[in-house]
C-alpha cells in the first residue's frame, strides 16, 4: 500500500514507474509504515516540545545565584513560589492571588469567547447558505490578526482612553459627567482585549464541528416536532461539543499563559501566572521562572484533563 | 492620536515592546540585526550587541567611512542583553550595557575588561565616572551601582572590582543621563518640586513609574525619603525591612488606585504622557522632548532630591581575540573621537569625552544642551527635526546642575532576589 502511495504521489519521480519498472515489490511491515508516517511529526515533537520541556523540569530543581545556574538539587524555585501560603492564612499568599486573578479572567474570557465564537458558528453554518460567503466571512473573523500585537493594544488607547473617542462620546452625550476611568488598564480592557483576540479560536472549531452535522437530523429534529430550543440543546450542541471544547482548550491554554496582553491593557499592574514567570526570568531567576512554569503546566494540564473528561475528543473526532 | 512610529535613533532602549520584544521574549530573545552577516577574512565586521541607545544608522554609516568597521546592531532590551550574556557569550563582539548590570555580567566571566591604556582618550573621560564629581568639582551622589564603583577589575581576568584605579576597565564610559519626573505643566497648574508629589492622592490615577522592578524601587524610595518618613543608607542596596517598607508605600499607592499604568518601553512612556493618562511619571530625557515635539507642553522637571542616573559603556566578549580585538579597540576608539558624542548630546544624553563632543557641535547647540543657555537658534535633532524653538533652556539647566544633582544611581541590589518575590506580590496585590 505504500508503494503504491509513493507512486501515485510521485510517478513522475520514479523512471518508468508503473510501466516499465519490473523490479519485485519489497513490502515493508505495517507497523513500520505507520511508524514512518509518525514519524517526523513524532521528531518535531520531541526536540522541541519533550526535550526542552524535561530541561525545564530538571532546571526547575536546580539552585541559583545572581549570574549562575548552580545545577545541585534545590527546591528552593518552588519553596519561594509557595513562601507565605501558610503563614499568611487565611489571607491569600501571592501565587495564591496571582492564579486566582488569572483563572478569574481565564474563566470570564471563555465564557465571553464560548457565547459570542458559538453564535457566530451557529450563524456560519445554519443561516449562511453559500460556501463562498461562508469562507469570506471566516476570513473576516482573522481581521485582528491583520496587525501587530502591539499596535493593536497601543490603538486601545485613543478609543478608551481617559480623553479617547469613547468617553469624549459619553461625555458630550451627557451621560456622564466624568470620563470613565476603568475603560482602559483595567480588568474590563484586558477582558475586552482577550475576546477581541482570542473569539476566532473558538469560531473556527465549532463551525467546523456544526458544518458536519448531517442537516437531516436538524430535520428530522422538526418534523418530531422539536421547537428551535430544543433542537439546538438536544441536537445541535450536543453534535457540536467536540468543536466547543477544542475551542475551549485553544482559549484556556493561550489566557493562561497570557502576560503580554494583560500586562499592556492592565497596565502592568494585574497579576498573571505568565507574568511572574517573566519577572523572575528578566531577573535571571531561571529555576525559579521553570519552578513556576512547571505549576503554571500543571495546572493547565488538569484543566484540560478535566475538559477532555466532559468530551472523549479522540473518538469523537 | 499619539504616534508611536519615526523615533529612530531618539530612542533608548526602543523597539523592545515594539517587534524585538515581542520576538524576543516568544522565541527566547531574538537576534534583531539589520544586516546579513557576511563571513569574509578581510570584512572588518563587528556584531554589537546593546539597547538602542547608542545604536543610530547614522553612528554604524560614519562609522564605516571613517574606520571601514562595519557594525551589525543586535538590539535587545535591557534585561534581555544581560540575559544573552549570561547564555550566548558568543554571539556577539562588542557590548555596550549598562554599569549596573555589571554586577551579573562581570561574575559570569563572560566578558573581558579593555586596556585603559588602548583608549586614546581614557583620561578625557569626564570626573563624573572615574573620580564621581562633575568637572566642576561638585560631588556626585554615589548610592546604588555609581559608575566609579565597578568602573575597574583588580587583574585582567579578575572577577572583583577593584577600589583604585587599574588598566583593567569593565566597561569604557560611552553615554549616561540624570532622570527625573515628566510632568505637564498644562494638566498640574502648578510648580512641582518634590519626588513626593509622584504618590500625591491629587494625582491618583495620573502617575506611572517604570515598570523595571530595579528602577521602579528607585523611584519608590526616592518618594519614601522625600516625604521624610524614611532614610535609606543605601537607595540602590536596601535590606530586606526597607525593600519591605518600600513595598508597602508602593502598594498602598496601587490599592488606593494612583497608578494609570506601568510603563517599559520609550514609547509607551510618550503615550501615556502625550494622551493625557498620566500626567506626571518617571521619563527619560528624549521621551520628554518628543512629547514636547508633538506640540504637548511636557516638561523633565528637576526636583530638590535630584536625579537618578544611569551610565552605558563598551566591553568585549570573551571569545573576542586578535584581530578581531584591535578592531573593537579602533571601533571604541572612534566612537570616543567625537561624531558619536555629538550625536548622543544632541539627543539630551551626555557624552564620556566632553571635549571631542563638544569639538562635534556647534557653539549655539553646546550652549543649549550642556550649558544651559537660552537656544541662540532653532534647536534640531541628529535627523534634523526641529526640537526647540530658539529662546528655550533645556529643563533642570546645564551639565553640572544635572549631573551634579544626581542622588542615586541604577543599581542591581545585594537582595536582588528578594526584591523580585516582593515585586510580584505588590503586582498581585
Amino acid at each position: 500500500m505504500s508503494e503504491e502511495v509513493l507512486q501515485q504521489a510521485s510517478p513522475g519521480l520514479i523512471p518508468g514507474s508503473g510501466t516499465a519498472r519490473a523490479a519485485k515489490p519489497t513490502r515493508l511491515p505495517p507497523s513500520f509504515v505507520s511508524w514512518l508516517q509518525a514519524g517526523p511529526m513524532m521528531l518535531v515533537f520531541l526536540a522541541f516540545f519533550l526535550i526542552p520541556l524535561v530541561f525545564v523540569v530538571i532546571v526547575s530543581f536546580w539552585d541559583y545565584n545572581e549570574y549562575h545556574l548552580l545545577p545541585a538539587f534545590s527546591g528552593r524555585g518552588y519553596t519561594d513560589t509557595f513562601e507565605g501560603c501558610i503563614a499568611q492564612l487565611p489571607d491569600l499568599c501571592t501565587i495564591g492571588k496571582t492564579y486566582l486573578k488569572t483563572l478569574k479572567l481565564c474563566f470570564m474570557v471563555w465564557a465571553i469567547t464560548l457565547f459570542i465564537g458559538f453564535w457566530v458558528a451557529y450563524f456560519l453554518a445554519f443561516h449562511v447558505r453559500s460556501k463562498t460567503w461562508q469562507m469570506g466571512l471566516s476570513l473576516l473573523c482573522t481581521i485582528p490578526f491583520w496587525t501587530s500585537n502591539v499596535i493593536r493594544m497601543i490603538a486601545w488607547i485613543p478609543l478608551l482612553g481617559r480623553n479617547g473617542l469613547v468617553n469624549s462620546g459619553l461625555v458630550k452625550t451627557g451621560l456622564i459627567n466624568h470620563p470613565l476611568e476603568w475603560l482602559l488598564f483595567s480588568e474590563f480592557s484586558v477582558v475586552l482585549a482577550l475576546v477581541h483576540l482570542f473569539t476566532f479560536f473558538m469560531v473556527v472549531p465549532i463551525f467546523n464541528s456544526m458544518i458536519r452535522i448531517d442537516k437531516s437530523l436538524i430535520e428530522a429534529a422538526y418534523d418530531a416536532g422539536a421547537t428551535g430550543f430544543q433542537t439546538l440543546v438536544n441536537v445541535i450542541i450536543p453534535l457540536a461539543k467536540p468543536g466547543i471544547v477544542i475551542g475551549s482548550i485553544f482559549v484556556i491554554t493561550i489566557v493562561m499563559g497570557d502576560f503580554i496582553t494583560i500586562g499592556v491593557m492592565g497596565g502592568q499592574q494585574i497579576a498573571a501566572a505568565g507574568k511572574i514567570i517573566e519577572t523572575r526570568v528578566n531577573a535571571l531567576q531561571f529555576p525559579a521562572a521553570a519552578a513556576n512554569a512547571v505549576i503554571l503546566l500543571i495546572i493547565t494540564f488538569l484543566i484540560i484533563t478535566m475538559m477532555s473528561r466532559i468530551v472523549d475528543i479522540k473518538k469523537e473526532l | 492620536m499619539s504616534k508611536t512610529t519615526g523615533t529612530k535613533g531618539v530612542s533608548r532602549r526602543t523597539l523592545l515592546r515594539g517587534t524585538a520584544g515581542l520576538a524576543g521574549l516568544a522565541a527566547g530573545s531574538g537576534a534583531i540585526t539589520g544586516f546579513p552577516y557576511v563571513k569574509s577574512a578581510d570584512a572588518k565586521v563587528l556584531r554589537y550587541l546593546g539597547t538602542a541607545v547608542n545604536e543610530g544608522d547614522d553612528i554604524s554609516k560614519q562609522c564605516l567611512k571613517d574606520t571601514g568597521i562595519k557594525i551589525e546592531y543586535i538590539t535587545a532590551t535591557t534585561d534581555d542583553v544581560t540575559k544573552r550574556v549570561m547564555t550566548q557569550p558568543n554571539s556577539f563582539d562588542v557590548l555596550d550595557t549598562e554599569y549596573f548590570s555589571l554586577k551579573k555580567i562581570v561574575p559570569s566571566g563572560n566578558i573581558l575588561a579593555l586596556d585603559a591604556r588602548k583608549i586614546k582618550e581614557f583620561d578625557n573621560i569626564t570626573p563624573v565616572f572615574t573620580k564621581g564629581e562633575t568637572p566642576g568639582g561638585k560631588k556626585i551622589g554615589g548610592q546604588g551601582t555609581a559608575p566609579w564603583k565597578v568602573l575597574y577589575l583588580e587583574g585582567k581576568d579578575s572577577k572583583k572590582f577593584a577600589t583604585s584605579a587599574t588598566e583593567f576597565v569593565t566597561l569604557i564610559p560611552t553615554v549616561y543621563n540624570a532622570d527625573t519626573l515628566g510632568i505637564r505643566p498644562d494638566l498640574i497648574k502648578r510648580p512641582i518640586s518634590s519626588w513626593s508629589e509622584l504618590l500625591n492622592p491629587e494625582f491618583k490615577g495620573k502617575a506611572s513609574i517604570l515598570n523595571i522592578p530595579s528602577i521602579g524601587i528607585m523611584d519608590a524610595a526616592m518618594v519614601v525619603e522625600a516625604t521624610g518618613k524614611y532614610k535609606y543608607a543605601d537607595k540602590g542596596n536596601m535590606t530586606k525591612e526597607e525593600i519591605d517598607l518600600t513595598m508597602k508605600v508602593m502598594t498602598e499607592a496601587k490599592k488606593a488606585g494612583q497608578f494609570r499604568a506601568f510603563w517599559k518601553d520609550f514609547n509607551e512612556s510618550v503615550n501615556l504622557m502625550a494622551s493625557g493618562e498620566t500626567v506626571i511619571q518617571s521619563m527619560w530625557s528624549p521621551a520628554v522632548t518628543k512629547v514636547r515635539s508633538m506640540g504637548i507642553a511636557c516638561t523633565f522637571q528637576p526636583l530638590k532630591e535630584g536625579y537618578r542616573s544611569w551610565a552605558s559603556g563598551f566591553c568585549v566578549s570573551k571569545g573576542v581575540s586578535g584581530a578581531k580585538l584591535d578592531w573593537a579597540y579602533e571601533f571604541v576608539n572612534w566612537f570616543l573621537s567625537g561624531y558619536a558624542g555629538a550625536y548622543l548630546n544632541r539627543q539630551g544624553y551626555y557624552s564620556a569625552v566632553l571635549s571631542t563632543a563638544k569639538a562635534n557641535m556647534e557653539p549655539y547647540e553646546w550652549a543649549y544642551w550642556m550649558e544651559g543657555k537660552a537656544a541662540e537658534k532653532d534647536i534640531k535633532a541628529p535627523d534634523g527635526s526641529l526640537l526647540e524653538k530658539a529662546g528655550a533652556v533645556r529643563d533642570g539647566g546645564s551639565y553640572e546642575d544635572r549631573m551634579g544633582g544626581v542622588a542615586c544611581w541604577n543599581a542591581v541590589m545585594d537582595e536582588n532576589d528578594y526584591m523580585v518575590r516582593k515585586w510580584n506580590e505588590f503586582i498581585a496585590a
